[in-house]
């Protein structure tokens, strides 16, 4: 038996520590889950954890996959901070898609240098307008602003859905629910030529930078950590709770609605219905490993990015199925949260029957 | 008059998981966790339910391993957040995310199986009624066995010595645990029956609704059970009402398109998640019955000290 004693402050080593441990677990329920699938442990992770880094065009698939995942973690961990919880970046996502992409579409075949930057800044006021719906009903109406936005996400992805049969169908496609092909003009330059990776990667390390600036200097960040870290002394300081749902919603929306434009104009080239890839929720579990620290969603980006890309090596070279990400995805997060007791408590293991 | 029966017997069909999610959610609600994961419990119940007929083709024994998927998984949340003190919040999604992982991998191979016809009620006589047989005597049986757990769960928690227990632990579970109950043990079993109901739930899905199993089944319906137990002030007979009113809508958007409404049926199909922000809006308005009516120790972390 074990009891918990608190510390009495929190223990930074276990704060930058607890990350490694969950992950270091992972491998191990994740080991034997393969063992249970019939399959060599060793292998399987191998391939889900090295074999992406060992080609160049594994390491450039990392930066596309993590791209949108650093993008929205950064976003929604400014939120988690200040306990304001969206969790429906993935309909802001889609939105940002939707709106940025059919600015290319609008403007096609043309477009010059402008049609880019134009499309971003409307694929970022997509999704800050689709965040914006939450913000309001909870500043406004009090509702609860994790139902609301997750209610949103299925209701953006049935709009994806009839629009790409309907107003933006390729008219010279054979009636496949897709768009067409973004002129030349609206598509992400290449970050490594001959590769997927863009420099919307780029913008993604901007922005985290941003994020960490804004944390430790601005006021607005100011308050999100004393908000996260004392939220009655925040009251009795008179910090504006609206403002700062205002704020955390309307970033990480638009920060979520520039990742889907991105994909759309970098890697995918089309809005297609397939564009909601669950990079929405798998960033919650990127916030969360990193720390809900800008710097530290970096590497759990590019960390959550390999599972992704390790997870389709091993479907093709395992025959394992695909749903093995998501579990891995799950498990990570499950044991973060279960080994994050340790910055907090102390665990004293005593023997049955010992009276305290 | 055979239309509208038929209707109501569609909105039945579509009520019926959420009734299960949701009053197994407004148990667990009720001794003070907001477990955020019905949606991950719901699809573990699913494929658990739907592996055990296919393996045994004995459907009481597909219901108990629907339970018993759920109440796992719940577990698994009890732990989180009772043993290892974790944010309810973040668990609760951990849970919903490795619910579809564990549920997909699962299912593999079962996807294009078919669960065959459940178990209808039949009592010669009563079901032949013309118009109101079929509605009142001839369900399947899992319809009625909500409704009994719903009049259990309102039994339970208002007339028996253990939900008030159970209600003293979800509104100051402080002031519980110094008259000596256990705060912890109370909520992990509260969280459990949630998960089995959220189980039978998703069991309903793939058993009764479709009946096959295919991956993200429960497309949002344990997010929605979440808003019904608000919406229900956290009253059962009132959170049966709401699923059915919410069955209702799903059902309104079938028979739009049967009337020859001619919009596409995506944004009838962005009926129920509209109308549950309808809903919390308009509950959540008056901050102080909200609060008035909500557990008081909802969703905080409860540590021992001694």
């Amino acid at each position: 038996m074990f009891r918990l004693e608190p510390r009495k402050e929190l223990s930074r080593k276990m704060f930058y520590l607890t990350p490694l441990l969950a992950l270091a677990l992972t491998l191990v329920a994740g080991g034997i889950m393969f063992i249970a699938l019939g399959k060599d442990p060793f292998t399987a992770l191998y391939t889900i954890f090295i074999g992406p880094l060992t080609t160049f065009r594994g390491f450039a698939e990392l930066l596309v996959k993590a791209t949108p995942l650093i993008l929205i973690a950064v976003g929604l961990a400014l939120g988690f901070r200040a306990n304001v919880w969206n969790i429906g970046a993935e309909g802001q996502y889609v939105i940002g898609a939707l709106a940025g992409g059919s600015v290319a579409l609008a403007a096609y075949p043309g477009g010059g240098y402008w049609l880019l930057p134009l499309m971003c800044v409307v694929g970022a006021a997509g999704g800050a307008a689709w965040a914006a719906i939450p913000a309001l009903l909870k500043t406004r109406f009090n509702a609860n602003e994790i139902l609301v936005s997750l209610m949103l996400t299925y209701v953006a992805i049935l709009l994806l859905s009839v629009l790409v049969d309907g107003p933006l169908r390729d008219p010279e496609g054979l009636n496949f629910p897709e768009s067409r092909l973004f002129q030349n003009a609206a598509r992400m330059p290449a970050l490594i030529p001959h590769t997927r990776a863009h420099i919307g990667f780029i913008a993604a390390i901007l922005a985290a930078l941003l994020a960490q600036l804004a944390l430790a200097r601005h006021v607005i960040g100011y308050q999100i950590r004393v908000i996260g870290a004392a939220p009655a002394a925040a009251r009795f300081a008179g910090f504006s709770e609206t403002r700062i749902v205002w704020t955390c919603l309307l970033v990480s929306g638009a920060l979520a609605g520039l990742a889907g434009l991105f994909e759309a104009a970098g890697p995918v080239g089309q809005i297609v219905p397939q564009l909601p890839n669950n990079y929405g929720f798998t960033a919650i579990i990127v916030a969360f490993l990193g720390r809900l620290h800008p710097l530290g969603i970096i590497a759990s980006g590019l960390l959550m990015a390999l599972t992704y890309i390790g997870g389709d090596a091993a479907q093709v070279a395992l025959g394992l199925p695909s749903a093995v990400k998501s579990v891995f995805q799950g498990f990570l997060l499950f044991f973060l949260l279960a080994v994050d007791v340790l910055v907090t408590y102390r665990i004293r293991w005593m023997r049955r029957g010992m009276v305290l | 008059m055979d239309l509208l029966a038929n209707i109501l017997i569609g909105v039945i069909v579509a009520s019926t998981p959420l009734v299960f999610a949701a009053i197994g959610e407004l148990v667990a609600e009720k001794s003070g966790v907001l477990n955020l994961g019905v949606e991950g419990m719901m699809i573990m119940g699913a494929i658990a339910g739907f592996a055990a007929l296919i393996s045994t083709g004995n459907h009481p024994l597909a219901l108990v391993a629907a339970m018993a998927g759920g109440a796992v998984t719940a577990l698994l949340f009890a732990i989180l957040t009772q043993t290892l003190l974790a944010n309810q919040v973040a668990s609760g999604l951990a849970l919903t995310m490795f619910g579809f992982g564990i549920s997909a991998l699962w299912g593999q191979g079962y996807s294009g199986q078919s669960a065959g016809p459940f178990p209808r009620l039949n009592i010669p006589g009563l079901t032949d009624i013309p118009l109101i047989g079929k509605l009142i005597f001839g369900e399947d049986y899992m319809v009625y066995i909500s409704l009994a757990v719903v009049a259990a769960v309102w039994w339970f928690l208002n007339r028996t010595r253990g939900g008030l227990v159970l209600r003293a632990v979800g509104e100051n579970h402080d002031a519980a645990h110094a008259i000596g109950f256990s705060v912890v043990g109370i909520r992990t079993l509260a969280l459990m029956f949630g998960g089995a109901m959220a189980g039978l739930g998703g069991a309903y899905l793939s058993l009764v609704q479709t009946p096959l199993w295919a991956e993200n089944m429960t497309s949002g319906r344990g997010w929605i059970a979440l808003a019904l137990v608000v919406f229900s002030a956290w009253k059962p007979w009132r959170c049966l009402a709401g699923a059915y009113i919410f069955g209702g809508v799903t059902i309104l958007q079938l028979h739009a398109q049967a009337l020859g409404v001619s919009i596409p049926a995506q944004y009838m199909s962005m009926l129920p998640y509209l109308a549950t922000i309808v809903v919390l809006v308009i509950i959540s308005r008056d901050k102080v019955q909200l609060q008035f009516n909500a557990p008081a120790s909802l969703g905080k972390v409860f540590y021992a000290a001694s």
